[in-house]
């Protein structure tokens, strides 16, 4: 496939903000359980603020994915069966909550709705808290089945894609929540760092599962079934056109293998083992800079990832589109 | 049901381009119209089309089939690229099982497009829309126009009629009859996307000679091999010999 | 969306290629909606082609011409700067000057066209004008297809006759160029193919029509002629030929005198039959009766005669039937032997022969349909010998093409397939005598200041006293057509024109007038160096051809070089006839011929060639466009067209439909004032559907040919035996022989047309061949013509170029790969002429020795109303530069050159080429070479869109 822009910066802007509301709100859990300190409104306010900025920019980054964005209502119609109908659902869904609870804790309004056995209470912040991360799941699940359900385009159509968008939007989300925590909420630093060392370390893994299978993946379409002629060898000598056409443009790269396999090795460097060195030396020296650019290169390296994510999806369409002359 | 479609003999496509330039200039001041040309003067000119003729070369030298190859968009039964639009622009249609997008509802998010296998969709890089073959639903339920031009563009064009449209799911028409008799298939079974378009496979005629057949009874040689006689007067051994 | 727009439809004929489909065009507020074909076509029966399909965009295309256009003062030719003129003084310039050529010496004015389907008109006004220097494209194009055929059978391929493929069991397509009759074949194929009928292709490249043969037989190009010999070899040794077809209707049985020392020698032998009136080809000729054992008058009652053996006539001449001498000729051509010239296997080769000859004895059609032959036997059936055969410029455009297509003609004629069912069938006006009675005029005398010439520009030599010479045989015509080079140049040799015309050999011209050919590019051989002729000037700085006038639709390469352009309109914008007096659409059943009718107005100033003929014609009083006192005789070319009469109340002119004052006659009648309405209501089309027992046996139908006669089609009603043996051919032997009463060829050609003009087909290297170094250039370079592209025409098509945006070098994978070269690698071809650098492409459809690439798609930079950096010009290429208009004469020592064509019709050798290929050094730009300066475009041509969203009409969407 041909990677689009929009989408790459969508899926990575809207995963790590996703990942960033994740760890907020694991913070204030854990907090409500006692489990930690309090944390002031203002880190949670922030720290909202910052995942709205990103879920914006990653809708932002949609539209220009969209021939007709002035249509964009429209795409929620077909929730029933559309992933992507789903996914636009879910997305604002998920900013309005977001925006709620980041609103709630800027403001302070934040009343106890109901006190649990436990003696636990129950406020408006939990409540949205909660929501926000079903539905953050529910988001990334939404975004990876788009591309997981497409059952011929086998690179992406495994449990891992789902897996990986939820531990690679969360490892950036955690990330930078780290960064954050770093200057407004030093007690939880440690915690936000851990658990970024522990989500990246899951992706590298679940990541290096995918690429793994999908080098062993033997097509499942051929040209003898592209075309129905049964011999070992054919080729195809015209595509039909010779100045290219949407098929041409929008199912290949058009980049060198060396290209995408230099690139697969920058990406898991850039995203998984340099930050979990950085993360490793921002966590043992405290140090909020060394935090954040853990971020920086973790986020250019899902950049990289998501890029090479669409390169190296092979349409069975691609098989009809080989030959100019 | 009804479940138009078309068949495409490969028995007899000579690759000439006809339903692909027929099928343009029909549809691009038609209901899907226009149809961009970009580039249409400069380097690398490229357009919406909604069906293509390729070419492909079958074996080694000098066992070499060369093969025409049409393709549009197959009409699945199931198509993959329905389910996914997020805004129901892309449907298929109840009455007749044509795969349609409506022009006024697609947003262009391409989606479809990647859950085609087959590459049958294009998207007019003008218009900012998903296009494909509508099977020319414009003309096959056009009143105005006589039976015989109530047929897809491409159908009518074609100088080798290697292109049948008609109704698979009735046993008796002439698209469900070439698909049973001269073994149709459909192209990338393994999808089960149900393609209602079909293809026609090569169709070999060879002619046996048996050594008997060769020479008969009313070899004209017979005729012409009895060289006339030759005069008795004219020499010959008797003349000069008496031992 | 359209609700309110006006919609029409009206009816023309295409003319997006030679073919001649009809078609109806919709319009929607005026502008062209769609075009698709017509149903009530008897060509087309309704379908179209990819190219007919995209009339649009050449209607609309921004290459057209819009406006007369001078040449800018001071800018070089090929430059193309030009100034826009009026039609007024367009007309007064040509007028002066060519009113003053007239006057003085009418041969210095030349006029060569394009396939320009109008050549009974061009062809007229050049006889008008009084100048002998007039052809159309046949010379270059299949003329030895035309010429071989109709020299042994009366009739050809295409136009002239074609395969039944309706009954036929066997079809055998050799060396089609796709774009020859396009649309009936394509549909005639299917049909053939579905109705079980076997298919085989012999061809050195498997696209197109041969994709879908059953078998492909790969041949290397310029060897058919061995492949046809021996299968007629092998025909004759099994004895499969049809011996009574031979018999009846060819010479097969004629007695031909072997006495060497006679004057008489290969000539048949005659006797004295009593005189018929107006006699052409008297049945005087003698056959060796068995019965009897003694010479007979042919077709004597109860006579059969031998078709093998030598016999002595009383006077002690020895002689032999025609089929003893094809017999003794094919003897040695033995599959074996063929092989290692074609590359066929020989097994293969006897195979084909066997099914040829099993197929056409054994599948025998008898069609319950009574005849009547000439020698007045009536006949209950008419029988068919069901194999098929067709040819085009594969066979034709090499240098020995022509006796390879007499060998095709015998191998027809042997199986018995000459105009019967199942075989090849006649179109109307063909048969034709052999050859057919026009001839051109043979003296110098011919010419004469303001007088048209004395003959037709173009015939059929039927001896050396034919030939169009002077008093030292040398030639008259610019192109040398009809002289002792190319004495059987029917079609002339447009592609020599330039380059003599530049050399002033035979003599300079004054003013070339070019139409709708484009020959400073893909219709010239040597284009890099015709180019720098067309630019060349003489000691004094004067042009070495100093007027040159180019009329075409388009901006091509060759308007560039014109001094003055006439803008034609296209096809849509005219009317047109396609006659029986040119090359008409008749079908096997009976005369059509059809028309155009302007469906829109012309484009800008634009105006149809026809017109621009009648036009000066009346200004430059040519006795046929004037009145008896001097007047204009025709208003314009639809008057000209209904009123015109070859003779005065002859009855026949340029269409046979509804002729007659109220349209009530056919074939010949008075004008019919409203003979156009009567086309237009009738869709364009007149079909003439003859008798059924007038269908078949055409050579030899007594009814047909009197019909034939009674109708004017021809001046004589006698059968029309088929030439297995040439006795036209030996006349010219003989006379380089030194033998006989007829002229004699000059010194230095006696050889050359001794001999190649041999009565019986024989095999031979091509000329190019014998002058090359094969080892050094290995391989033989041909083009194909894709289906979805007319000549060089169609890259200005917004829609078909996106189809052949450029064109490549197809190599066997195997010989590239010996050769180092990859798939997509750019390479050098190179041939003893010139080099040209292109993208090579691997491919398993091609012969290991033969290297193609499709025609004419390549273009010079700007050309055609592309951008400069278009593929076409960047990507594309010109095979066009590798091969040379002549060729070094056989003598050594003697700085004389002939025509790369074949040397008995003058056919451009096209296919001959033989090249070398490597690749590009490092460092080589991926840019084809040569290149040529961008071209701008001209004065009035609209500007190139760089998005287009065609919608016609006004209900245009956004």
């Amino acid at each position: 496939m041909h990677p689009a822009f929009s989408v790459v910066f969508l899926t990575t802007l809207i995963g790590a903000g996703q990942g960033l509301f994740l760890a907020l709100f694991t913070v204030e859990s854990y907090a409500a359980f006692g489990l930690l300190p309090a944390q002031t409104n203002s880190f949670y306010a922030i720290g909202s603020a910052i995942a709205m900025i990103l879920l914006v920019l990653g809708l932002l980054a949609s539209f220009f994915h969209l021939g007709h964005p002035e249509r964009a209502w429209r795409t929620a119609t077909k929730w029933r069966t559309s992933w992507l109908s789903r996914e636009v659902i879910v997305l604002p869904a998920f900013m309005g909550t977001v925006f709620l609870y980041g609103v709630a804790h800027w403001f302070s309004i934040n009343p106890v709705l109901a006190e649990l056995p436990s003696g636990a209470s129950v406020n408006i912040t939990a409540v949205l808290g909660t929501l926000g991360t079903v539905l953050a799941f529910a988001l990334y699940i939404c975004t990876a089945m788009i591309y997981a359900c497409l059952r011929f385009l086998r690179e992406w159509h495994t449990p891992l894609t789902v897996i990986n968008y939820i531990l690679l939007g969360g490892a950036s989300g955690f990330t930078l929540a780290a960064a954050l925590a770093a200057t407004e909420a030093p007690d939880v630093m440690p915690l936000l760092a851990s658990w970024a060392l522990i989500i990246t370390a899951l992706g590298l893994i679940g990541r290096a599962a995918t690429l793994i299978r999908n080098a062993r993946l033997k097509p499942k379409s051929t040209l003898q079934t592209a075309i129905g002629i049964k011999h070992p060898r054919i080729v195809q000598k015209a595509q039909g056109m010779m100045g290219g056409a949407f098929n041409t443009r929008e199912f290949f790269h058009g980049q060198s293998v060396a290209l995408l396999r230099s690139l697969k090795w920058a990406f898991l460097l850039t995203t998984f083992v340099i930050p979990l060195g950085l993360l490793s030396l921002g966590l043992s020296q405290a140090a909020g800079g060394t935090l954040l650019l853990a971020f920086v290169v973790q986020y250019l390296g899902l950049l990289a990832e998501r890029w090479f994510f669409f390169a190296q999806a092979n349409h069975p369409q691609n098989l009809y589109y080989q030959s100019v002359a | 049901m009804t479940q138009l479609a078309l068949v495409i003999d490969l028995n007899v496509c000579v690759g000439c381009h006809a339903c692909v330039t027929n099928c343009k200039e029909w549809n691009t001041s038609g209901e899907a119209g226009p149809m961009v040309d970009q580039n249409p003067y400069g380097k690398d000119p490229t357009g919406t089309f909604f069906n293509r003729v390729q070419t492909f070369e079958v074996g080694v030298f000098p066992n070499t089939e060369t093969i025409h190859f049409p393709k549009s968009c197959l009409h699945c039964e199931d198509p993959p690229c329905v389910p996914v639009c997020p805004t129901g622009a892309s449907y298929k249609r109840k009455e007749d099982g044509i795969v349609l997008v409506d022009y006024d509802k697609c947003v262009g998010c391409k989606y479809c497009s990647w859950a085609c296998p087959y590459g049958a969709r294009e998207l007019d890089e003008q218009q900012k829309v998903m296009k494909k073959c509508t099977l020319c639903v414009d003309r096959i339920y056009d009143t105005t126009m006589t039976a015989e031009e109530r047929r897809p563009a491409c159908v009518r064009a074609c100088p080798t009629s290697a292109r049948l449209f008609g109704d698979i799911h009735d046993p008796d028409s002439e698209v469900s009859k070439a698909i049973r008799e001269s073994g149709g298939y459909p192209l990338m079974p393994e999808w089960g996307t149900n393609p209602a378009n079909h293809y026609l496979p090569r169709r070999k005629t060879k002619l046996r000679i048996r050594e008997d057949e060769l020479e008969r009874a009313d070899n004209p040689l017979k005729i012409d091999s009895q060289l006339p006689k030759p005069g008795k007067a004219e020499p010959s051994l008797d003349d000069v010999t008496s031992w | 969306m359209t609700q309110q727009s006006v919609q029409e439809v009206k009816n023309t004929t295409c003319y997006m290629c030679a073919c001649r489909c009809g078609i109806r065009v919709h319009l929607r507020d005026g502008e062209v909606r769609y075009i698709d074909g017509n149903p009530d076509h008897p060509l087309n029966k309704g379908v179209i082609c990819a190219k007919g399909s995209s009339g649009i965009m050449k209607q609309y295309s921004p290459a057209r011409l819009t406006q007369p256009l001078r040449r800018k003062a001071g800018a070089e030719r090929g430059a193309g700067e030009f100034e826009p003129i009026s039609w007024e003084e367009t007309f007064t310039i040509l007028t002066e000057r060519l009113g003053k050529i007239r006057a003085t010496d009418p041969k210095k004015f030349a006029l060569f066209t394009g396939r320009d389907q109008m050549q009974a008109l061009t062809g007229m006004f050049a006889r008008q004008f009084g100048t002998p220097n007039y052809a159309a494209h046949g010379g270059f194009c299949s003329v030895n297809m035309a010429a071989g055929m109709i020299y042994t059978i009366g009739g050809s391929f295409w136009e002239f006759g074609g395969p039944d493929l309706d009954r036929a069991k066997l079809f055998v397509m050799i060396g089609t160029a796709e774009d020859h009759h396009s649309n009936p074949m394509k549909m005639a194929l299917a049909k053939f193919k579905r109705d079980g009928g076997r298919f085989v292709s012999i061809n050195p490249v498997r696209t197109g029509y041969s994709a879908i043969a059953d078998e492909w037989v790969p041949i290397r190009p310029g060897t058919d002629g061995a492949f046809l010999l021996a299968v007629i070899h092998e025909i004759i040794q099994k004895g499969l030929y049809d011996r009574e077809f031979l018999v009846q209707y060819s010479n097969a049985g004629e007695l031909v005198n072997c006495n060497e020392t006679s004057d008489e020698f290969g000539m048949f032998l005659r006797t004295e039959v009593p005189a018929e009136e107006a006699c052409y080809d008297p049945q005087d000729k003698l056959w060796w009766d068995r019965k009897t054992n003694k010479a007979v008058v042919t077709h004597a009652e109860g006579a059969d005669p031998f078709l093998l053996g030598e016999f002595k006539m009383k006077d002690g001449t020895p002689v032999k039937p025609s089929f003893q001498l094809l017999y003794e000729r094919v003897k040695d051509y033995s599959p074996e032997w063929a092989e290692g010239v074609t590359g066929i296997p020989a097994d293969t080769i006897r195979r084909l022969a066997y099914e040829m000859g099993v197929t056409a004895r054994d599948q025998r059609i008898e069609l319950p349909i009574s005849w009547t032959d000439s020698w007045g036997k009536e006949h209950d059936t008419i029988t068919g010998n069901p194999v098929a055969f067709h040819a085009m410029r594969g066979l034709a455009a090499h240098s020995n093409g022509f006796q390879s297509i007499r060998a095709l003609a015998i191998l027809m004629s042997l199986l018995g397939t000459i105009d019967r069912p199942g075989g090849f069938r006649h179109k109307v006006p063909f048969p034709r005598p052999i050859p057919p009675c026009a001839r051109p005029p043979n003296h110098p005398n011919a010419v004469q200041p303001n007088k048209p010439l004395d003959g037709m520009a173009l015939g059929w030599p039927a001896d050396p006293d034919d030939l169009f010479v002077d008093a030292d045989g040398g030639p008259v015509r610019i192109d040398k057509g009809f002289s002792w080079e190319y004495p059987l140049s029917v079609h002339g040799l447009m592609h020599n024109a330039i380059t003599n015309a530049w050399r002033g050999d035979p003599y300079k011209i004054d003013t070339l007038l070019i139409f709708m050919a484009n020959m400073a590019w893909n219709s010239t051989m040597n284009a890099v160096e015709v180019r720098k002729m067309l630019n060349d000037k003489d000691e004094n700085g004067e042009y070495k051809i100093p007027f040159i006038v180019v009329a075409d639709a388009f901006q091509s390469e060759m308007t560039a070089f014109a001094d003055l352009i006439l803008p034609d309109t296209t096809y849509l914008e005219r009317h047109d006839v396609m006659s029986l007096l040119d090359r008409p659409i008749s079908e096997f059943d009976g005369p059509v011929d059809s028309v155009r009718i302007p469906v829109l107005p012309p484009t800008g100033q634009c105006k149809p060639f026809q017109e621009v003929l009648i036009e000066l014609g009346s200004r430059l009083k040519l006795p046929a466009f004037t009145t008896k006192d001097g007047q204009r005789k025709y208003r314009d070319y639809p008057d000209f067209i209904v009123n015109y009469e070859t003779e005065p109340g002859s009855g026949i002119g340029f269409l046979a439909g509804w002729r007659g004052k109220g349209g009530e006659k056919s074939l010949r009648g008075e004008p019919n004032p409203n003979q156009w309405e009567m086309y237009a209501k009738n869709n364009c089309v007149f079909h003439y559907e003859l008798p059924k027992s007038y269908q078949y046996m055409r050579n030899w139908n007594q009814g047909y040919l009197e019909w034939s006669q009674r109708n004017r089609i021809t001046r004589y009603a006698e059968p029309i035996l088929i030439n297995i043996y040439s006795e036209v051919l030996m006349r010219f032997r003989q006379a380089a022989q030194g033998k006989g009463f007829s002229r004699k060829p000059p010194a230095h050609l006696a050889k050359r047309v001794e001999t190649f003009f041999d009565p019986l087909p024989f095999y031979y290297d091509t000329l190019e061949a014998q002058a090359s170094d094969k080892q050094k250039y290995p391989l033989a370079a041909i083009t194909q013509r894709p289906m979805a592209m007319y000549h060089s025409w169609d890259s200005q098509n917004a829609w078909l170029r996106q189809i052949h945006a450029y064109n490549l070098l197809y190599v066997n994978a195997h010989t590239a790969r010996v050769n180092g070269i990859e798939d997509g690698d750019w390479i050098w071809v190179e041939s003893q002429w010139g080099k040209v650098k292109c993208i090579a492409k691997h491919s398993e459809a091609v012969e290991p020795g033969t290297v193609w690439t499709w025609n004419a798609i390549g273009k010079a930079a700007g050309a055609w109303g592309l951008t400069p950096d278009a593929n076409e010009s960047q990507q594309g290429f010109l095979l066009n530069h590798l091969i040379s208009e002549e060729l070094p004469a056989c003598e050594r020592g003697v700085d004389r050159r002939v025509s790369n064509s074949d040397p008995i019709t003058g056919q451009a050798a096209w296919y001959d080429v033989r090249v070398r290929i490597y690749k590009v050094g490092a460092g080589e730009t991926a840019v084809t070479e040569p290149q040529f300066p961008p071209l701008k475009p001209y004065p009035g041509q609209v500007e190139r869109k760089s998005v287009w969203n065609y919608f016609a009409g006004k209900g245009a969407k956004k």
